[in-house]
């Protein structure tokens, strides 16, 4: 605010519209992309789980977020961990976007999309790398999981690599539960967990 | 005993909410300097350079007055640009001074494009920026007291030649206040 005494210039000129500001927005994307310093894309998509955040690098799509999980501090944590140049760039999702719709409406049973599998290390890295071998429609044990990568006492750890999977959905974790029949942790929740392994059920 | 140091880890907020943030003012202040025609070049020049240097900008820093620099800059180079594009045809200002008698439509934008240039700048980083003089001399170069004086006469001519300040609003004599602490 300005005092009383100072003139309020900005009253006396043409507001500045949304309108204008998304156009220009539009504008920064494309020219960031063309230049190569938009590091990192986003855009959220509705989906039966509720709104997911999708973001992408230059190399691929390297988080899915459940809205449980706070977009907003999704995206602070992708500007430490990643990079801060991050802008909403819906045109770099189109694809993970078109094929995760399909996936919701039981036409697609499996994602063909570049990966950017930065957000995990080491051995959760090779559990993760593993998953998309896991048949659409069918579970299994974190045991047989850990004994796929070839440290059959690390479930636990396998446990872990799922619950911090950083591409939910996309990299199938939910397809993984306890031996005992327990869903085990996902990071959407249990319930989205039921909901996805229900929904390749049923197609 | 060993050393420890400490870096600083100020972690940088999305370049998206700094858009959110200052994209408006940045547009108005661009469209002040510059004229409607060239603020969008302007503002889209200044937040790609923005974006392409942000890592480097010390967590700390001001990003408003940051901003308002980059765009100082654009606007001498699509100054300079049309400049050299020009064909050159004697002393004239670039747009119309706005110099309709009785005032009624007399638009604010056509008053601060018949401004000087320096008095234009510092009225726009002053008052629709909202830095302070101290900083609006760290962006056009000069003192301090010379930003002040630039922004006072400016704001002295806009109420000759644009009534939308009110006749009872304070004359310039008010502008000798330091506001240097002023905070946007």
């Amino acid at each position: 605010m300005t005092a009383n005494h100072e003139p309020d210039l900005s009253a006396g000129l043409p507001a500045v519209t949304e309108a204008e500001l998304a156009a220009l927005h539009d504008r920064l994307v494309r020219d960031a992309d063309a230049n190569g310093v938009l590091d990192v894309g986003y855009r959220t998509l509705d989906t039966p789980v509720g709104a997911l955040l999708l973001a992408a690098t230059e190399d691929g799509l390297v988080r899915v977020a459940f809205a449980s999980e706070g977009h907003d501090l999704v995206l602070e944590s992708l500007a430490e961990r990643v990079s801060p140049r991050i802008l909403r760039a819906p045109g770099r999702l189109d694809e993970a976007a078109r094929e995760i719709d399909e996936y919701f409406a039981g036409r697609r049973r499996r994602f063909d999309l570049p990966l950017d599998y930065r957000l995990a290390a080491g051995f959760r890295r090779v559990v993760l790398g593993r998953l998309p071998a896991i048949d659409f429609g069918t579970t299994v044990s974190y045991a047989q999981v850990a004994s796929d990568v070839g440290s059959p006492r690390a479930f636990r750890a396998v446990g872990t690599a799922c619950a911090t999977n950083p591409l939910p959905v996309v990299v199938p974790c939910h397809r993984v539960v306890k031996s005992g029949g327990d869903l085990g942790n996902y990071r959407g929740g249990p319930q989205a967990k039921r909901f996805l392994i229900d929904l390749e059920a049923a197609a | 005993m060993t050393t420890v140091t400490i870096v600083s880890t100020v972690t940088k907020t999305p370049f998206e909410a700094v858009v959110a943030e200052h994209g408006a003012t940045v547009l108005r202040v661009c469209r002040a300097v510059l004229g409607a025609a060239d603020a969008d070049d302007a503002w889209s020049e200044t937040f790609l350079a923005a974006l392409a240097a942000y890592q480097r900008l010390p967590g700390d820093a001001n990003v408003e007055a940051w901003l308002v620099t980059i765009a100082h800059r654009k606007a001498i180079d699509i100054t300079r640009a049309a400049a050299r594009r020009a064909v050159p045809v004697g002393d004239v200002p670039d747009r119309p001074a706005a110099q309709r008698a009785d005032g009624r439509d007399l638009d604010l934008a056509d008053a601060l494009a018949a401004l000087p240039r320096r008095q234009r700048e510092a009225v726009a980083y002053h008052y629709l920026a909202g830095l302070p003089y101290a900083d609006v001399a760290a962006v056009t170069g000069g003192s301090t007291a010379a930003a002040r004086r630039a922004a006072a006469d400016g704001i002295a001519r806009l109420r000759k030649t644009y009534p939308g300040f009110a006749p009872d609003d304070a004359g310039p004599g008010d502008e000798k206040e330091d506001r240097d602490d002023r905070q946007p």
